[in-house]
């Protein structure tokens, strides 16, 4: 049942990135890049996906908009907004910062 | 945007909840679609409550949520509690209105800086003098030149303003025939540039329409003034206007703002002091002096260079008083100039109202603490019936904090209700009150502005009652202990306890209101009662002017073509009305003998006048109408006593200063002139026609001619009067028409402001403890039923019920009874000013409001006290 928690607090930095590449997505939909693009490695559990982009919609980072579907049922859709870019920027730079340091550390230690 | 947002989300909770939801469904219906199994979806998605509530905290601000919720079940305890709460919001309401409508007065007489540049820096001149009757005053009239004087003298460190009494004058647009009433105040042309104001409309006055008296013949209009009677006509400027017989060129309006020096009066007309017919008076006094000092001059030695001239002035001046007493010239040769800070202005309103508005901001005060310990007792007796209530959150996990701000919630609620409610019961009841201040021939005008202060003092007004209603009850729920609460075993005393202390609060306020109200309306009712010695009923004052000064020949015969008019049944003249605060007086002296020390009040009549006032002859005759002042006299009864040991003076003549040689014809009761208040000083009338130096009769421009009708409603002669008298002579014309009785009750306008109010007010805090005494007897037998029950089964009797129930409550009034005098006597001096022949340690005055509050406290305890009797114990038992 338990699964590895492999984001490690990342999930931020994926969304955006994500967000940055593809404008409007919806949960579903940024759920399954994350999966699609990291090949199978990179989960975002479903539930916990949503409180974090919530709070990402209240930090200003990005914003979402309904819209309908050809199902007739409604959709948020969500965008990198330019406060989200700059912020993608910071959390690119740190999370290098960071990998390198690890990367360091495995070659040397 | 993120911040308003999560706000904006408080209030549509709802709407946010079934937003989420839709987008887990949404995401479950994605995943059907992409062809997984439903069941592992909703499985992989996790508890969309947690999610739910995860993802609503972050998009709302949960402190504000939180509070919201107080707000909503604050208000659902109120509508449960729907006519306990009104009344406790009403009462709450209107002693918070009456307080705020106190400060507003306080606040537009007092604190409001007049609106020009460095009100900071303003001072107002007064002199502080031992006057003729012995008693210390301060006053701050001046005559021209001396003011001339010291204005040069302080030259480069400040500028001296002077302004006149603001005063209500007959003035013309048209003809003489179309005279209405205005406030005048003539001002120094220099004010308007040294307090940095700007016209509205035209030009201001300036230093040079001030330069030689009687030249420059300007008026400037105030913009209330310009606004109410021409309806911001921009075509006033260059028209005139007639005052006497000046016309004035009105060359402006002045700024939108600036309303004169006086709170309590708008100025209509500004005009140059230079226009003014005492400006090279040596002798009168009819000027105030502002004194607008540089930044940075220090204020003592200011004060001492201009004292100095002044008194250097007067004192050449005093040369000349030859039938002054020593003493008397002594003292008022050695006056003290004071210099006050003024920066709101100066007005005899203020001078007035001062201790009145203090005094009635006292009774207020208490009112407001008489109803928050009602409505703080009603919450107490509410917050026991949710004991349990309180005891179940605090035991499910909730936190103290939250259940403080649960019960503060509802206080503010009710204090924010009753601010509201309290406003618009200010927005009426302060201009009322101004409105009842002055006569109605004399109206005062308050600018009552909203500003900053009042509504700070609004603000700390609910912030202050929210504490008093909400600190108690939050207190006790800060230190809940669930587990007694739920085992039902709480003390109850404890809470009946505070709610008894409350009440000896209520009885000590409410005694302090009652018992300053007793002493306003005793005031009232002795000046009231005061005996005037002449009779006012069914007589017409009529304050008469003439264009050109008339001989006095000419106004008997205008008073005699009175008499003919029907329904008139006694004419005479005099030169003001008894009583109408105008008065004239010098010293005098019998057989040569030095002056005396009291001042004698002098009053010219016409023969016939003693009869139409009715003010009855002891001895000797009335007036002959060929007699003259200098020559007789008639002198009253307190003259007799005080200058011939009370024997009987007629035949014997004394003499006015100047050497003028009065011989008493006659001897006449005491009748009331200068006052209504004090004793009876001495009077001598003398007769209406007065000669000059010259030997001729000197010629009268205003004088009054009183009218005593048969008609029980005299006024309604007044336009029937007024006609006579211009159709008979054109030169004549009345400018007002008052009775006799108005001009007494005039008086005491004051008095029967403050004891109307006071008795109101005492009303209102009787009325409000008495409720408050009753719910919290009610609520004690309430829950005492089953001991009481009990105790009734047992055998008790009725006295014996009546006293458990009643013993607590009757100890506590004593205490608050006691605790009132002990405040009553310690207030009472600072108000001792506003009282007349009665003082607050008088014992009537104190047993009075006792007995009202017992007669009220047993009123209230009546119904609680019945219903204790009427419990039947088989049902209480039952019940159990």
């Amino acid at each position: 049942m338990k699964k590895p928690d492999t984001l490690q607090g990342s999930l931020d930095l994926l969304v955006l990135k994500i967000l940055s590449r593809r404008p409007r997505l919806h949960g579903y939909a940024i759920m399954t890049a994350i999966k699609d693009t990291s090949r199978d490695v990179l989960r975002a559990e479903e539930g916990s996906l949503y409180p974090a982009l919530h709070r990402m919609e209240e930090a200003g980072w990005i914003r979402a908009e309904w819209i309908m579907k050809d199902s007739g049922r409604r959709a948020r859709m969500y965008e990198l907004t330019a406060i989200g870019r700059k912020q993608l920027a910071a959390e690119e730079s740190r999370w290098q910062a960071v990998s390198s340091a690890i990367n360091r550390v495995l070659r040397e230690a | 945007m993120p911040l308003w947002s999560r706000i904006v989300n408080v209030f549509r909770a709802d709407t946010l909840n079934r937003e989420i939801d839709e987008e887990f469904e949404s995401h479950i219906a994605e995943g059907i679609a992409q062809g997984r199994d439903p069941e592992e979806v909703r499985k992989a998605f996790g508890t969309p409550l947690r999610q739910r509530e995860q993802s609503h905290d972050i998009r709302v601000v949960a402190w504000l949520e939180s509070l919201r919720a107080d707000v909503i079940f604050g208000w659902r305890q109120l509508k449960r509690n729907k006519v306990t709460f009104t009344a406790a919001v009403l009462s709450l309401a209107f002693a918070m209105g009456a307080c705020a409508s106190a400060f507003r007065l306080i606040d537009a007489l007092f604190l409001r800086p007049l609106p020009i540049a460095g009100s900071d820096r303003l001072y107002a001149l007064s002199r502080q003098a031992i006057m003729p009757n012995g008693k210390l005053k301060v006053y701050d009239g001046w005559a021209y030149p001396p003011f001339l004087l010291m204005r040069d003298a302080v030259k480069g460190e400040a500028e001296l303003i002077a302004v006149s009494y603001a005063e209500r004058m007959d003035l013309t647009y048209k003809s003489d025939q179309e005279m209405e009433k205005a406030y005048v105040q003539y001002v120094s042309g220099w004010m308007f540039d040294s307090f940095g104001l700007r016209p509205a409309l035209g030009r201001l006055l300036t230093e040079n329409d001030d330069l030689k008296p009687g030249a420059h013949p300007y008026a400037l209009l105030s913009y209330a003034y310009w606004t109410s009677r021409f309806n911001r006509d921009p075509g006033v400027i260059g028209h005139t206007l007639q005052i006497g017989n000046t016309l004035f060129e009105i060359v402006g309006v002045g700024p939108k703002t600036f309303t004169g020096t006086e709170p309590g009066t708008i100025t209509d007309v500004f005009l140059p002091t230079m226009m003014h017919p005492w400006v090279s008076r040596p002798d009168a006094d009819w000027i105030r002096t502002l004194v607008l000092v540089q930044p940075g001059v220090p204020i003592e030695p200011l004060r001492q260079k201009m004292d100095a001239v002044s008194r250097a002035f007067e004192a050449e001046r005093a040369k000349s008083f030859t039938a002054w007493p020593k003493w008397v010239l002594q003292a008022w040769l050695n006056q003290k100039m004071l210099m006050e800070p003024a920066p709101g202005g100066v007005s005899l309103m203020q001078s007035d109202y001062r201790e009145s508005l203090g005094g009635l901001g006292v009774l207020v005060a208490m009112l407001l603490l008489i109803a928050c310990a009602n409505v703080a007792n009603l919450m107490t007796a509410l917050a026991a019936a949710r004991a349990r209530e309180m005891a179940l959150r605090v035991s499910i996990g909730a936190g103290r904090g939250r259940l403080v701000q649960m019960v503060l919630v509802e206080s503010v609620l009710v204090a924010s209700l009753s601010a509201a409610l309290g406003a618009l019961f200010t927005w009426w009841s302060a201009p009322f009150i101004v409105s009842k201040i002055n006569p109605p021939d004399r109206p005062a005008h308050l600018v009552l502005s909203t500003d900053w202060r009042v509504l700070g003092f609004g603000l700390a007004l609910i912030f202050g009652v929210t504490l008093l209603l909400g600190l108690l009850p939050a207190l006790r729920v800060s230190t809940l202990e669930p587990i007694s609460v739920l085992k039902g075993g709480e003390n109850p005393h404890a809470r009946r306890r505070s709610m008894h202390w409350m009440i000896a609060a209520q009885v000590a306020f409410c005694f302090l209101v009652v018992f300053i109200a007793g002493l306003f309306v005793a005031t009232f009712q002795r000046l009231s009662n005061e005996y005037t010695g002449f009779s006012s009923q069914r007589v017409l004052a009529l304050d008469t002017n003439t264009r050109q000064n008339q001989s006095p020949v000419a106004w008997e015969q205008m008073a005699e073509r009175l008499r003919a008019v029907p329904g008139i049944e006694k004419v005479a003249l005099c030169q003001w009305p008894l009583l109408s605060g105008i008065s004239s007086n010098g010293f005098i002296s019998i057989h040569g003998a030095p002056s005396s020390n009291t001042l004698t009040d002098l009053l010219g009549v016409s023969p016939g006048w003693l009869d139409t006032m009715k003010i009855p002859l002891i001895d000797g005759r009335d007036f002959r109408p060929e007699e003259t002042s200098p020559g007789v006299a008639i002198v009253n009864q307190t003259f007799a006593k005080t200058y011939f040991h009370g024997e009987d003076p007629v035949g014997k003549s004394f003499t006015l200063s100047k050497g003028n040689v009065y011989r008493i014809v006659g001897l006449v009761h005491d009748a009331r002139y200068g006052s209504v208040r004090g004793p009876i000083e001495p009077v001598a009338y003398v007769p209406f026609r007065s000669i000059g130096k010259d030997g001729s009769l000197r010629p009268v421009g205003s004088s009054t001619l009183m009218v005593r009708t048969a008609s029980s409603n005299p006024l309604a002669l007044a336009s029937t009067l007024r006609k006579a008298v211009s159709q008979t002579n054109s030169e004549f014309r009345v400018s007002n028409i008052r009775t006799q009785q108005e001009i007494i009750e005039s008086q005491t306008v004051r008095e029967r402001l403050l004891a109307m109010l006071s008795l109101f007010f005492a009303g209102v805090a009787l009325l409000l403890a008495g409720i408050g005494l009753y719910g919290v007897l009610n609520y004690s037998v309430l829950q005492r039923q089953r001991e009481i029950g009990i105790r009734i089964a047992m055998g008790a009797r009725q006295a014996a019920i009546v006293r458990l129930v009643t013993v607590d409550i009757f100890s506590m009034i004593l205490i608050g009874a006691v605790a009132g005098v002990a405040l009553g006597m310690a207030s009472v001096q600072y108000l001792e000013t506003l009282f007349y022949q009665v003082k607050g340690t008088d014992p009537v005055m104190l047993v009075i409001p006792l007995l009202a509050i017992l007669v009220a406290a047993m009123l209230a305890a009546s119904p609680a006290v019945v219903r204790a009797l009427r419990i039947d114990p088989s049902e209480i038992l039952r019940a159990e």
